[in-house]
């Protein structure tokens, strides 16, 4: 079934690349049947999963590379902490098929990337195998590299070229790191790993620790490695800007969570007040630099900063309670940054402008659009009744104890957080009328109001009964709470 | 044995032998009519075909009186030199046409092949040593072969540091004749287990010498300075052929000397060697990566990275040492893995040469507009030679290391780690090539295709590199058959 959620886009990509020229727009059809049939396994998935047993289900494995004193296998499996990422994966990339319908340059180029992407990060979330996962983090790249530099706009290829640079260095010490593991251990199966950690390596573990955990903080993104991250979503096109936000960034507190801590937990503890240092800094640092943007699209992308922040300070607490509230907080994060860039991407196709300065009395035109932006923005800033008020709170509840200082730092990023949400919806929302913005249309197409329907479910459905999602987190959570415990 | 086991027995390197002949005769008796390419490409098929041949029926036999014995060793050597000098023969015909000497070209690359064929399945010094010498003496040739000034230079380069690389090998095989008073590996392999401890230096000094000597041929330090300078002067099919069969046939006639003349990790020097290997493994990574950094003629940069890759290679040496098994297995590994590589690599080099007339990498900018083809070959060979999953050249670093890593030898690890971070620093050259292929302008947009016989070689070098990095395992059992043919 696993496998058939990995390979389902390919196939899609596939069939999209095949289409002859003339019937070129019928791309987007295919790409939205495949998205759409992955996402409805992915929730049968979900459904089916079994919530009474710890560890991983639905596992299929065979061994890929043997013989030369080393195994390499492909292993596929989801646990409580994997399952919720693969429901949001498949939610947002049909999203995102959704947000590109209107796309007419090279369109079955630009929807076998897209699908592609949809692939890789699938086979992050679902690898088992420390080489197999490298292999999807470094395959990511690849459609990411080219939607952004031939779809996107401004200076698209610099953007790209950042991106890769980043990610590209990140991943080279995480696969050093993962073969100092590998060789230590005999073996690069994620489980057996997590069940015997490596004791005796070739390099101190200290080192292979933040070897790899600068690749995952890359992408996560914190302070000060996330400078590519504004550019990146500037000059994406919106449903790239969706995905990265949306699942991209989940990447990096994946790994950590699923990696670094179970393998490595006594330097986790060693170096537990650095990253909630870092952590504290970074939500702070990242909802200034927010509040002066000008740009609607930067200003997102810099709030993904500071939110981002909340999972990096609910890991370094490496108690049950912060890493329940990190993984619930990459869930939310996902679906409501997801949702506030299709809402700027709608703003920006009729306005044809992200300047904050130009906009303003936007509500007047397109109600709808309005309105979505703002259940966007509370959600995001943590109104309860929202998803973003779980996970926020349980990061904090688990967080305040081990790390007093960081967590009212973090505090305090949730009250600039409303500063500057508020106050750009004040900005470009309210506000007279205007002639420039007259003949503007509120969203009326099936797609859009369809990808913004989801979103919406999907941030107040998990905000009124969040037991849909914390029961299935706190399964995945619970065994790697209780190794980075028996660790301190 | 019967007449027809022993020709059997040297089939391969025969039909190389036989092929030489033959486009020699043809040119000779038709001149500018005969078809002397196809008859180089039939010779390489027969040789490769025999070898698998052989490869089927499953021969393990001493032959021509204990000079040379054929085993899975030999066999999976001669399967990667048979299939070099093919893919050099199918990709050159149409530089070769333009060649005033093609008829000589064709015939000194054959006998250059068939006698690193006999070189692998060498069991005796004086064997040994005149299958090295017709090899080197066909190839100084070769590199000279356009008799332009550069060309010419390269030649007169290669064959005084041959020649001196020559003598110093010979020294060492006179050291190991004086103890042992044989010259057959299995002789001098008894003389070495029973010998005693008052005969350590000799025969350290012994091999020194002779990893000095055959050390020329795999490009390892301190003989490596010959590969830039003749790579660069060189035309680019012949530097193909130098950096891949002929470092293939130094490391085969490296293990055949060290583990079954010295007697592999079993004796009392085997650390010795084994730490020998580790100093010149480190030597040519660092000398080779550094020197690789600052090049901008193609050929330069390939001629240092050939360096730093037998550098990675010799890791697996120096393994073997400290009782690892892995580590022939591992050389042998690699070897195959940069065999697909490096072919792919040189001949894009080669191609480009001949399109653009130019060999600086500043040229191949936004060479995937020009030919797609040749640029995602030659990214993907590059991506392969810094060691990136998921092509073949991340198996076979990682089959070495992990082999030296096994042992748990303190001065191991070390070597290993500094093996890694010279992994990094290759990368920046690498990558910097595949960046200016992709993403830098070109200053001339207009396409250029490659010939028939160019695409093939491209097109199986590209297979081969993902095919063994994805599904490595049937090239891993061959080499562990061939490492256990071997010990």
């Amino acid at each position: 079934m696993l496998t058939l959620f990995l390979l389902l886009p390919v196939a899609g990509a596939l069939i999209a690349i095949a289409l002859p020229a003339a019937r070129e727009g019928e791309a987007k059809v295919i790409a939205l049947a495949f998205t759409g049939l992955n996402f409805a396994l992915a929730v049968v998935m979900y459904v089916v999963f079994d919530r009474g047993v710890e560890g991983y289900q639905f596992v299929e494995r065979f061994e890929w590379i043997h013989g030369a004193g080393f195994t390499v296998q492909y292993v596929v499996g989801v646990d409580g902490l994997s399952a919720p990422l693969i429901v949001l994966l498949g939610l947002l990339s049909m999203v995102s098929v959704l947000v590109s319908w209107k796309i007419d340059v090279k369109p079955k180029h630009y929807f076998a990337w897209l699908l592609i992407l949809e692939s890789a990060v699938a086979g992050v979330f679902l690898s088992l195998d420390l080489i197999q996962f490298f292999l999807f983090w470094e395959l990511e790249l690849l459609p990411m590299f080219f939607l952004i530099s031939q779809w996107g706009s401004g200076r698209r290829v610099y953007s790209a070229m950042k991106f890769l640079i980043y990610t590209l260095a990140g991943s080279a010490l995480m696969l050093v790191g993962f073969l100092v593991i590998g060789f230590g251990a005999k073996t690069f199966d994620i489980e057996a790993l997590t069940k015997t950690p490596p004791q005796e390596t070739i390099v101190p573990l200290a080192i292979v620790f933040w070897a790899i955990m600068l690749a995952f903080l890359v992408k996560l993104p914190v302070f000060p490695l996330h400078t590519w991250l504004p550019d990146a979503h500037t000059d994406a096109p919106t449903a790239v800007s969706v995905m990265l936000a949306g699942v991209l960034l989940k990447m990096g507190g994946y790994g950590i969570l699923r990696i670094v801590l179970p393998l490595m937990p006594n330097e986790a503890h060693d170096f537990s007040k650095v990253l909630a240092t870092i952590a504290g800094f970074s939500v702070v640092w990242g909802a200034v630099i927010t509040l002066r943007q000008t740009d609607l699209k930067r200003l997102v992308a810099y709030s993904s900063v500071s939110h981002m922040g909340y999972v990096l300070l609910g890991v370094s607490a490496l108690g049950p309670v912060g890493l329940s509230g990190a993984a619930l907080q990459m869930f939310t994060h996902g679906c409501i940054t997801g949702l506030l860039f299709v809402m700027v991407g709608m703003i920006y196709d009729r306005t044809h402008t992200r300047e904050i300065a130009k906009l303003r009395g936007l509500m007047h035109h397109m109600p709808l659009i309005g309105t979505v932006f703002i259940v966007a923005g509370l959600a995001s800033l943590g109104l309860p009744a929202m998803s973003g008020f779980v996970a926020e709170l349980t990061v904090f509840l688990g967080s305040i104890e081990a790390h007093p200082a960081a967590t009212m730092a973090a505090v305090f990023g949730v009250v600039l957080s409303a500063g500057y949400i508020l106050w750009t919806v004040e900005r470009i929302l309210h506000g007279p009328k205007t002639h420039d913005f007259h003949d503007l249309t509120d969203a009326k197409q099936w797609w859009e109001i369809t990808a913004m329907a989801v979103l919406v479910v999907a941030i107040i459905g998990t905000g009124i009964w969040p037991a849909v999602l914390t029961d299935t987190v706190r399964l995945g959570i619970e065994p790697i709470a209780k190794i980075v415990e028996a660790a301190s | 044995m019967t007449f027809f086991d022993q020709v059997h027995a040297v089939g391969p390197a025969l039909a190389l032998y036989a092929g030489a002949g033959a486009v020699l005769s043809a040119d000779l008796l038709q001149g500018r009519r005969a078809s002397i390419w196809g008859l180089a490409v039939v010779a390489g098929v027969v040789s490769l075909g025999w070898t698998l041949a052989q490869l089927i029926v499953g021969v393990e036999a001493g032959a021509l009186g204990g000079a040379v014995r054929v085993d899975a060793f030999s066999i999976y050597l001669a399967a990667i030199i048979g299939g070099v000098v093919l893919a050099v023969t199918l990709a050159a015909r149409e530089w070769a046409s333009t060649l005033e000497q093609a008829a000589e070209f064709y015939a000194l690359l054959l006998v250059s092949a068939g006698s690193m064929v006999l070189l692998a399945q060498a069991e005796d010094l004086i064997t040994l040593f005149v299958a090295l010498e017709t090899t080197s003496i066909a190839q100084f040739i070769l590199v000279g072969i356009t008799r332009n000034d550069r060309s010419s230079e390269a030649g007169l380069k290669y064959l005084l540091t041959g020649a001196v690389a020559a003598a110093i090998l010979l020294y060492g095989f006179a050291f190991l004749f004086g103890m042992a008073g044989t010259t057959s590996l299995e002789g001098i392999a008894v003389w070495v287990a029973s010998a005693p401890e008052a005969q350590r230096l000799p025969l350290m000094l012994a091999f020194v010498f002779v990893a000095v000597g055959i050390g020329f041929k795999m490009a390892l330090v301190p003989s490596h300075a010959w590969a830039p300078d003749v790579y660069e002067g060189s035309p680019a099919l012949v530097a193909t052929f130098l950096s891949v069969a002929s470092k293939a046939a130094g490391f085969a006639v490296a293990m055949r000397l060290f583990y079954t003349a010295l007697g592999g990790g079993d004796t009392f020097i085997s650390q010795d060697w084994g730490k020998m290997f580790a100093v010149l493994a480190a030597l040519s990574m660092i000398v080779g990566n550094t020197g690789a950094l600052l090049q901008t003629n193609a050929k330069r940069l390939l001629g240092y990275s050939s360096i730093a890759q037998a550098g990675n290679i010799a890791v697996g040496l120096a393994a073997v040492a400290a009782g690892s098994t892995a580590g022939p297995s591992g050389v042998l590994f690699f070897l195959g893995a940069y065999a697909v590589t490096n072919v792919g690599a040189f001949v894009v080099v080669s191609l480009v040469a001949d399109r653009l007339g130019s060999e600086q990498i500043a040229d191949y900018a936004g060479l995937v507009k020009r030919s797609p083809a040749a640029a995602i070959v030659l990214s993907l060979c590059l991506v392969s030679l810094t060691g990136i999953p998921p092509t073949a050249g991340f198996v076979a670093k990682v089959y070495v290391f992990n082999a030296a890593v096994q042992s748990g030898e303190r001065w191991l690890l070390a070597l290993v780690a500094f093996a890694v971070l010279n992994t990094a620093i290759s990368a920046f050259y690498y990558l910097r090539w595949v960046r200016t292929m992709i993403l830098d302008e070109p200053r001339d947009a207009t396409p250029f295709r490659a010939s028939g016989g160019v695409q093939f070689v491209l097109a199986v070098s590209a297979v081969g590199v993902l095919l063994f990095g994805l599904d490595p395992s049937p090239l891993i059992q061959a080499a562990q058959d061939a490492a256990a043919a071997l010990l």
